[in-house]
């Protein structure tokens, strides 16, 4: 007799697993974002006839793409459990920077070498400081975020670099070959596998978890704490530096309000993809939907004519539900488990009684 | 039992020695420059100033205190001081004090907003407050609709807000050293402002000590919002004018502010008088840049520099204090 009770309870067990596995996979936050991605692109092409054109379509990645090539780096930053607000800034100082040689009349090759070089170098300026003397990324940031931009306001004042090699427009306007898909495009989805692997298949990617679930432990497992994050704010000016060269090229000028708060939506990327604030969680494919879903809503907010501040908005609550949901999500659910368990520990005690 | 005046302990027990002197110094070196610029108009000038960057510098305090960081201040600064500048362009008959009260509100509520997020939400203040530096500015643009509030859209009584005499000083700063004296006295005497220091210093111990710590980070936020909002109204009145990008970047001037002040980023370090003496520091090269011959544009850039020059010695310092404490216990 009590052996039928287990057996029938067992079985109950291994169906209940996989209808929580199915659960699982379907209340994933990367499933939830894909989910709302298709119906916002639904929305969208309800709203507006003109959205689900392919040529705008294609075309409306313009938009979001240097953005996009920002929140790569921001995935490692904050998967260490850190945050780097001085990004933008970091892209106007390139710019500045390129403007300048530009006006010189250096190259394209030039041109975009020293775009890169600036970058590398105020990230590593960044790196340095938050390493060398252990001072939080927020305090190192806010100061660089005054100081880069501060720079370029400093340099130009009211004027504007606007002199650049015809070429290097290609980085910004070009296509692939004789199609319509913008260069800017394929070039962020390279991006993406190259951060996806590291992330996911190298040693460095699980350092960077085992740094943002637990700084103390990594250190003393061995990992060079100090130096990992280094390079992560390194790499982070290094692909600032690369945005700067892709906006530069699409706009083709430097003013010093360049990219003026984009760290709010780069990081707002990296946040609702799953990306956990405190470090340590998150997956490559959750940001890479949700920076077509930011992007997909700027653009549909763009076809119905909504002001860029009043976008702004949406993309602010848009940064804290991000943050609030999967907390009230994981909080439910505890309080479920709890009383699931309550109620098995009384029906324990029950059966022990009678 | 007479003991010998250690100069280095004193240093590093009142942050604001150096800094008074290094504002002295600063005087001295641009009086060399321009002659007159040590004049009692002219600092009184500078003092009129620095009213606004002292108020939100205290606001960004009260949030540093706790561990945070407040970036939304300028915006609250914006969508507060737009909100009773139109309220007083469409309603002219509203009285001045309703109207300051309405601000203040209007701050408590953004504070407020910010607060329960970071303390009932558990979303690091510089998330929160980098989403709703763009929630409030974005609301400022919805309500004015990209509209500004002029001079002659605002009653008198209205503009006269900060600028009227008494005694011979301007009420703006009247009203600052009535907010600096409460503040004072809020952080040093009050239980609630003694809370603050202890949950920035060591959260877990203040949990533990029966600190209700989700109310006290709530009760710096409403704080923080109700300085800004009274900023941004000081603001609004004294240039007369109510604009969408009113008070842009002026966090960082608040940060830029503090951190001179010898306030931690970290949180628990941090005084009043740190500020107002940092907010002064800065308000000196502020007015001292048309002087020595360069133009406004390099703000920015110098404030950039200042907070991190600021933010690496008081590192150091905070460490060297560390040491020297440890080493007394060794003896």
């Amino acid at each position: 007799m009590g052996e039928n009770v287990t057996l029938v309870s067992q079985d109950r067990l291994v169906k209940k697993s996989r209808k929580e596995q199915f659960i699982h996979i379907i209340t994933r936050w990367e499933s939830i974002l894909f989910l709302i991605l298709l119906i916002e692109i639904l929305v969208n092409s309800l709203i507006s006839p003109y959205f689900l054109d392919y040529f705008n379509l294609m075309n409306s990645t313009f938009i979001f793409m240097e953005k996009a090539i920002l929140a790569l780096p921001i995935i490692f930053v904050i998967m260490c459990g850190d945050i780097d607000i001085s990004v933008a800034s970091t892209l106007a100082l390139s710019s500045l920077f390129m403007g300048m040689v530009a006006q010189a009349g250096a190259d394209t090759a030039t041109v975009v070498a020293v775009g890169l070089g600036v970058g590398l170098l105020a990230g590593a300026f960044n790196g340095f400081l938050i390493t060398k003397f252990d001072i939080p990324a927020v305090a190192v940031s806010i100061g660089t975020m005054s100081l880069y931009r501060g720079i370029a306001h400093a340099v130009l004042g009211d004027m504007a670099y606007t002199d650049y090699p015809e070429s290097f427009a290609y980085f910004g306007q070009g296509y692939v070959g004789n199609t319509v898909i913008p260069f800017q495009l394929v070039w962020f989805l390279l991006m993406a596998v190259v951060f996806g692997i590291v992330l996911h298949k190298t040693p460095f990617g699980r350092k960077l978890y085992a740094i943002g679930n637990n700084r103390t432990a990594a250190q003393f497992s061995g990992i060079k704490v100090q130096k990992i994050r280094f390079i992560v704010f390194s790499v982070t000016g290094l692909m600032a530096g690369m945005a700067a060269v892709m906006l530069t090229s699409r706009i083709g000028s430097t003013r010093p309000v360049i990219a003026n708060g984009w760290e709010l939506e780069a990081i707002t990327m990296v946040v609702l993809g799953g990306v956990a604030i405190s470090g340590g969680k998150g997956k490559i494919g959750g940001v890479i939907t949700s920076i077509f879903l930011l992007g997909f809503l700027r653009y549909g907010m763009g076809l119905v004519n909504v002001p860029g501040k009043v976008m702004n908005i949406f993309t602010g609550f848009l940064l804290i539900i991000a943050i609030l949901l999967p907390e009230l999500i994981e909080k439910a659910r505890k309080s479920k488990e709890l009383k699931r368990q309550k109620k098995e520990n009384e029906k324990k005690l029950e059966m022990q009684t009678s | 039992m007479n003991k010998p005046i250690d100069m280095k302990q004193l240093i590093s027990r009142y942050r604001e020695i150096p800094l008074v002197l290094l504002i002295i110094t600063l005087f001295l070196i641009i009086n060399i420059r321009t002659p007159g610029f040590i004049s009692p108009s002219n600092i009184y000038k500078i003092l009129d100033d620095t009213c606004i960057l002292m108020i939100i510098g205290m606001a960004q305090l009260l949030v540093l205190l706790i561990g945070g960081i407040d970036l939304s201040i300028g915006s609250t600064m914006a969508l507060s001081g737009m909100s009773v500048a139109m309220l007083n362009q469409y309603n002219p008959d509203i009285p001045i004090l309703a109207l300051v009260a309405i601000t203040l509100l209007i701050g408590a509520v953004l504070g407020a907003f910010n607060g329960v997020l970071v303390a009932y939400g558990n979303i690091p203040a510089v998330i929160t407050t980098l989403g709703t530096i763009n929630i409030y500015r974005g609301f400022t643009f919805l309500l004015s609709g990209g509209q500004w509030v002029g001079a002659h859209e605002m009653t008198d009584g209205f503009m006269a807000i900060p600028n009227t005499p008494f005694l011979g000083i301007s009420s703006m700063i009247w009203v600052t050293v009535i907010v600096i004296v409460f503040l004072f006295l809020f952080t040093n005497y009050s239980v609630r402002g003694r809370e603050i220091y202890a949950l920035g210093n060591n959260e877990t111990a203040s949990i533990f000590a029966g600190i209700k710590t989700k109310k006290v980070k709530l009760t710096s936020f409403i704080l923080s919002g109700v300085l800004a909002s009274l900023a941004g109204l000081l603001y609004v009145t004294n240039y007369a004018s109510a604009q969408n990008d009113t008070a842009t970047t002026f966090e960082l001037q608040a940060v830029a502010a503090c951190v001179i002040g010898g306030v931690s980023i970290t949180g628990g370090i941090g005084t009043v008088p740190g500020v107002v003496l940092g907010a002064f520091f800065i308000g000196i090269v502020n007015n001292a840049l048309p002087v020595i011959d360069l133009s406004p544009f390099y703000q920015m850039a110098i404030h950039g520099f200042v907070i991190l020059l600021a933010i690496v010695s008081n590192t150091l310092m905070d460490r060297r204090t560390e040491r020297l404490i440890l080493q007394k216990r060794s003896l």
